[in-house]
């Protein structure tokens, strides 16, 4: 496989790397690679944005935990034009990603059922899968693609779900992504956060020639776009509830300044320009106010902007460094960090203004807080030493326990995905920055890279559809 | 010697002191009116710095200062420096300079924010020690967003940790 992507051109290699996230090298189904060609050929600017994806995911770790599942090729039944998108490796790569399945790779589907009549559940008991996903593609008319799937309990021997989705030829791994989330959350009891998206920083070149970005991508790292480019660092990207903006810091103007752009229109709005710092900018869950850190009073405080009055409430008064606030899901208490006690650590105060409370007691510096969407988690940058590690802080049972999520040692910047089932953060790897995904329960671990420079500084976005 | 000659010689000697006095008289420049705070004017004090010893100096030629590790209290090899840019500034009632304060990567970006203002706040405040005006001084932060090098080493942490003195205007 690895002989094939060098031989190929980057756009197609490209596309067939971001199509085939197995580890272990398995064909392409000839119809795949014709297909692939036939698209080259006609340029079609689905190739564009795969040739600036670049985001490759290798899977490092595994769990004897994780649920055997099968997830059947879903073969293309319509009489148009294929879909490019391999459906059921998207879902796949998905499952897999979040450390709690472990899929039956390809190459060991002996049998390739596409409706419940045609299933037969022996050979899936001998296979020792206990779930089975079987699909096709029809056309729905337009140009459109519908996809027809459903879910089997081998041992029940029965159908759980079953289930249709339609979309644009350009929409196919978004309706992949919600298959992945209505399996997951079928199975789990857990909302699905597959058909997400994450934000991150890039920089490419350095001194004088450095050159930054603000990316949004699928959380599985396809289909990025630039928000923002700037010859001057970016920092600190936050996602609205409604991922419909992102919020960050811009030094273009000679300081810091946070601005809020929406992604869509790429209009923006110039938010906070003081004097001195001006950083962390964090959405509250009801996305009317903006928690930031300023430091115009002479050292960094933490802030509450309301968006529509601009109105500032001063929530911190230490001569410490106060920053990273994280709001807390009811919207009524911020966390954030401080070295009011000598070393960064985590406190929470009343997001009014009023005492604050020192949350961690383990580890000698504690920062980038990341607070689950049920606010009993907490991961951090955590380090002793010259050694930084992404570490969680569990409160959901009576004591605190804390747990090492990633084996360091420059780890940084951790994010929750929007079910808490998983951590976004950035490491470094040589001299080059690269994110991680990493489930809660630290069981399985994954690196997305950059095909050139730095990311940095991920933010997970919130579900895309609201309930 | 005969006394005409003496008289005539200490006359003309005379004559020639009192001349080249007056001369003296006429050429030193006269300076009683309050300052018009031009840039042109030239301060009257004999070795005040001019925009030319910002290239040539020695000391004003130093423009970063570096830190220990996750500190922001400067060491005592950098007050020279301090001294003669807090000169500089009072010198230069037009100068304006910006203290530019970095980090090295370890830990939290926006910690190291404002880890770099501590350290531009402590060069600003060793140059107001200094007789520097807080008027002419601006601190900004960088964290460490701006490195100089890329190596996850101690000498590149440590080339990492500095303010620089960069002026915007002379």
């Amino acid at each position: 496989m690895i002989a094939l992507l060098f031989i190929l051109p980057p756009a197609q290699a490209a596309k067939l790397r971001g199509l085939t996230f197995s580890t272990t090298g398995k064909p392409m189904k000839p119809i795949l690679i014709r297909c692939l060609l036939a698209l080259f050929v006609l340029g079609l600017p689905m190739l564009a944005s795969a040739q600036q994806q670049g985001l490759e995911i290798d899977i490092t770790g595994g769990s004897a935990q994780a649920m055997p599942i099968a997830v059947i090729p879903m073969p293309y039944q319509g009489s148009g034009t294929p879909p490019d998108t391999d459906v059921a490796a998207v879902v796949r790569a998905d499952l897999d990603r979040s450390g709690q399945f472990r899929t039956l790779p390809e190459r060991d589907i002996v049998e390739r059922p596409t409706r419940g009549s045609e299933v037969q559940y022996p050979t899936w008991r001998a296979l020792r899968q206990d779930f089975l996903v079987v699909g096709r593609v029809v056309d729905a008319g337009g140009g459109s693609y519908r996809v027809e799937y459903e879910l089997f309990d081998v041992a029940k021997q029965e159908r759980v779900l079953g289930l249709a989705m339609t979309a644009r030829p350009n929409a196919m791994r978004d309706v992949a992504h919600q298959m992945a989330d209505a399996i997951y959350e079928k199975i789990t009891g857990v909302r699905g956060a597959f058909w997400t998206r994450i934000a991150y920083i890039t920089q490419t070149g350095v001194g004088q020639n450095a050159r930054y970005a603000l990316i949004v991508a699928d959380s599985d790292g396809h289909n990025p776009q630039t928000v923002v480019r700037s010859n001057e660092p970016l920092m600190s990207p936050a996602w609205s509830p409604d991922g419909r903006r992102v919020a960050y810091v811009s030094f273009e103007s000679g300081n810091s300044a946070i601005y809020i752009q929406d992604i869509t229109s790429g209009g923006r709005e110039l938010v906070s320009s003081f004097r001195g710092i001006n950083g962390a900018p964090a959405f509250s869950p009801d996305g009317r106010r903006l928690a930031l850190s300023l430091s115009r009073s002479g050292n960094p405080e933490i802030y509450v902007m309301d968006l529509g009055s601009k109105a500032l409430t001063q929530v911190t008064n230490h001569f410490a460094i106060d920053t990273s606030p994280s709001w807390a899901p009811d919207g009524s208490s911020i966390y954030f960090i401080s070295d009011r006690g000598g070393r960064p650590q985590v406190y929470q105060a009343p997001a009014s203004g009023g005492n604050a409370t020192r949350v961690t007691f383990e580890g000698s510096y504690n920062a980038d807080p990341s607070v689950s969407f049920d606010g009993k988690k907490i991961a951090v940058a955590q380090g002793s030493g010259n050694v930084y590690r992404i570490a969680l802080l569990d409160r959901s049972l009576g004591s605190p326990r804390w747990s090492t999520l990633s084996p360091g040692s420059l780890d940084e910047s951790p994010s929750f995905a929007p079910n808490a089932g998983m951590v976004l953060y950035a490491a470094r790897e040589g001299r080059r920055g690269v994110l991680y995904a990493v489930s809660s329960d630290g069981r399985v671990r994954q690196r997305l890279v950059l095909a050139e420079g730095d990311v940095r500084e991920p933010a997970w976005g919130p579900f895309r559809e609201q309930r | 010697m005969k006394t005409t000659t003496r008289v005539l010689l200490a006359a003309m000697l005379c004559t020639a002191a009192v001349a080249c006095s007056k001369k003296v008289k006429e050429e030193a420049p006269v300076d009683t009116g309050p300052s018009t705070g031009t840039v042109a004017t030239s301060p009257s004090t004999a070795g005040a710095y001019t925009p030319a010893d910002l290239d040539s100096d020695a000391c004003l030629r130093q423009r970063v200062v570096y830190f220990d590790l996750d500190q922001d209290t400067l060491r005592p090899e950098f007050q020279a420096v301090m001294a003669c840019h807090a000169k500089y500034l009072r010198d230069r009632n037009a100068a304006r300079v910006s203290l530019e304060g970095h980090a090295d990567e370890r830990g939290s970006r926006e910690y190291n924010q404002g880890l770099g203002e501590r350290r531009g706040n402590g060069v600003s405040s060793a140059l107001q020690a200094n007789g520097g005006s807080a008027a002419q001084i601006a601190v900004v932060s960088y964290g460490e967003e701006r490195p100089v090098c890329n190596d996850s080493n101690e000498d590149c942490w440590a080339r990492n940790r500095r303010v620089e003195i960069i002026y915007t205007a002379r």
